[in-house]
């Protein structure tokens, strides 16, 4: 009898860099969140090999969710080549082997900081946000154990509240991205702070989104087809950023959530937020066939 | 000594509000030694005692704030039934959200100070479920004026405002949805005279004008006469006497109580 024939050859086993138990845990919160949309669920957020902050949580989703078939696209407030979004695609395709891609249409799995690509994502597709602060309570509630308890009681007047004041004070709804939104007609959540632009896209929509933040250690999910309502008083309608009437310097795209850019001389000129989009843009007005898929958004205003 | 209060006084009915038997320690302190009371709809309650006597811990009770070790508290009310000491948190919250009002002697535990006043009316108005901004406006604003604060301060933080303000702040939030019951524990104290028989005229004009079952704590045997009912004296947790506020105060039977009003003559 040799050790040899006693133990087999090694032969690499897993992949995702996260050990099957972590994301076995992470799984399993994932199905949990998905049977109760919108409520947070904790989850043993273990070390990746980036700062907290940085995405780590959206980071672990994405390691549980990937295997050498997924492709995978991964965008910082719209960008896909900030070097945030760029070294986390790498190393998910590293870990992984999967394949990448810029493109919306193309991808498996979109791990995202703070936006929803504009081209409307099908049923096949899973969304991951990295959120900084995952309850929607902590403004009116400091104290977490109270939170829980408020959430547990659908306990909302505080942050209506919020909303009556903001509309004395300044005359209108300040609040700009993380619009607290109620999932499924129950819980409260905070969309990562995506901008009020991309709210609407979540409410019944055909993909799964799934939320973590990896510093807080907790998820939540909107699975498809799921109400997502942002708190808006009867008679003060929901207000997305005055976008509809930009257009894009680069790309001559319009209609879309557009990034600011200040000049010298004191003027803004605007670039689509979404850039692969605009990418696209330029190369179907250079005469290339490129696909683009439907946008959620047309002339700025909702399609469906 | 009258120690019976299930004779009616202004309308023959039953009694809105029954609490037997209620008692509460905080470790060796006995707050309250089996206190028992009972309001008739439309009736005012005072509550008079020296401090420490457990007044308002035991209108903390009646507002589901505090669970005491023993004792019962029913309210005649559609849709309430059983005994409101074994409701859980739920349940209190939603029924103190919308038939209770209270005023707190200490605004700071009633209001946000940094919200605006009307935000803090509207408060009550969102947890009920109003969702018009136009109407949480319109409502805040009619609570605030039926409690006599100046409405073009409306929008300003309870901060800013001087205690007498403060205190109609509380006021307009509690009567803001018509409660069924209004608890006020020291309403005027702290107050400067004429600023405290402002808010004695508010409260007593509120009385007659929507017949507000109310319970009012003071330790000022002016103000409960002025506003009450029935009077309940309080000592050391217990209540040592009980009856029609005239009859109290025209000819008390315990000493304690002979001692307070002559004290106070
Ligand atoms: N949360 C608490 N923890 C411990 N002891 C308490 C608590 N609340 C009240 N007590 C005690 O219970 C007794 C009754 O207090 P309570 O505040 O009810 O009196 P009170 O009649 O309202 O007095 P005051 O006129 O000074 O407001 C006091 O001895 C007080 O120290
Ligand atoms: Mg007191």
């Amino acid at each position: 009898m040799t050790l040899q024939s006693l133990t087999r050859a090694w032969e690499p086993m897993s992949y995702g860099f996260l050990d099957a138990s972590a994301k076995r845990e992470i799984r399993r919160k994932m199905l949990k969140a998905i049977a109760v949309p919108g409520c947070q669920v904790p989850y043993a957020s273990r070390e990746v090999p980036m700062a907290r902050g940085w995405g780590t949580g959206g980071l672990q989703i994405s390691c549980t969710l990937i295997n050498p078939r997924t492709r995978i696209k991964v965008i910082d407030q719209g960008a896909d080549d900030s070097v945030n979004a760029a070294s986390i695609r790498k190393f998910l395709a590293r870990v992984s082997g999967a394949p990448t891609t810029n493109d919306a249409l193309e991808a498996d799995l979109i791990q995202s900081r703070h936006r929803v690509p504009e081209e409307v994502l099908r049923e096949d597709q899973v969304l991951v946000l990295q959120v900084p602060n995952p309850e929607p309570l902590r403004p009116v509630q400091p104290n977490m154990s109270i939170a829980r308890q408020m959430h547990a009681d659908a306990d909302y007047g505080r942050m209506w509240l919020q909303l009556y004041e903001q509309i004395v004070r300044s005359g209108r709804v300040m609040q700009g991205a993380s619009y607290p939104s109620l999932v499924n007609g129950r819980f409260v959540m905070t969309p990562s702070p995506i901008p009020r632009w991309d709210v609407p896209k979540l409410h019944m929509a055909r993909h799964l989104t799934i939320l973590s933040a990896g510093r807080e250690k907790r998820l939540h999910v909107v699975p498809p087809f799921t109400r997502v309502e942002p708190l808006v008083f009867d008679d003060v309608p929901y207000r997305v950023e005055d976008h509809g009437g930009l257009t894009c310097q680069r790309s001559g795209a319009r209609g879309y959530f557009m990034n600011e850019i200040p000049q010298d001389d004191g003027s803004s000129i605007h670039e689509v937020s979404d850039s692969d989009l605009g990418v696209k843009t330029i190369r179907r007005r250079e005469g290339e066939a490129v696909a683009i898929g439907a946008t959620w958004y047309e002339n700025g205003e909702m399609t469906s | 000594m009258s120690l019976t209060m299930d004779e009616p006084t202004l309308v023959t009915t039953r009694p809105l509000l029954t609490a037997r038997d209620v008692s509460k320690a905080y470790g060796p302190v006995q707050a309250l030694r089996g206190v028992s009371a009972t309001v008739y709809p439309g009736e005012v309650l005072g509550i008079v005692g020296e401090s420490g006597s457990g007044k308002s811990t035991f209108l903390r009770a009646l507002n589901l704030e505090e669970t005491p070790d023993t004792g019962s508290y029913t309210l005649d009310l559609p849709d309430v039934q059983g005994n409101l000491f074994d409701l859980d948190r739920y349940a209190r919250r939603m029924l103190c959200a919308t038939r209770i009002g209270i005023v707190y002697q200490n605004p700071h535990l009633g209001l946000l100070m940094s919200h605006s006043s009307s935000g803090n009316v509207a408060e009550r108005l969102l947890v009920a479920g109003e969702r018009r901004f136009a109407v949480l406006r319109d409502k805040a604003q009619r609570a605030l004026e039926a409690s006599e604060f100046p409405t073009e301060r409306m929008d300003a933080p309870p901060a800013e405002l001087s205690g007498g303000m403060q205190q109609r702040v509380q006021l307009a939030k509690a009567i803001a949805l018509e409660p069924a019951l209004l608890l006020l524990d020291e309403p005027t104290t702290g107050l400067d005279v004429s600023v405290q028989a402002l808010v004695l005229d508010t409260l007593k004009r509120l009385q007659q004008e929507r017949r507000i079952t109310m319970v009012i704590v003071s330790h000022d045997l002016g103000v409960i006469r002025t506003l009450s009912d029935r009077v309940m004296v309080m000592r050391r947790g217990e209540v040592v006497e009980q009856g029609l506020a005239d009859q109290v105060f025209q000819d008390p039977q315990h000493a304690y109580t002979q001692q307070l009003v002559h004290a106070k003559l």
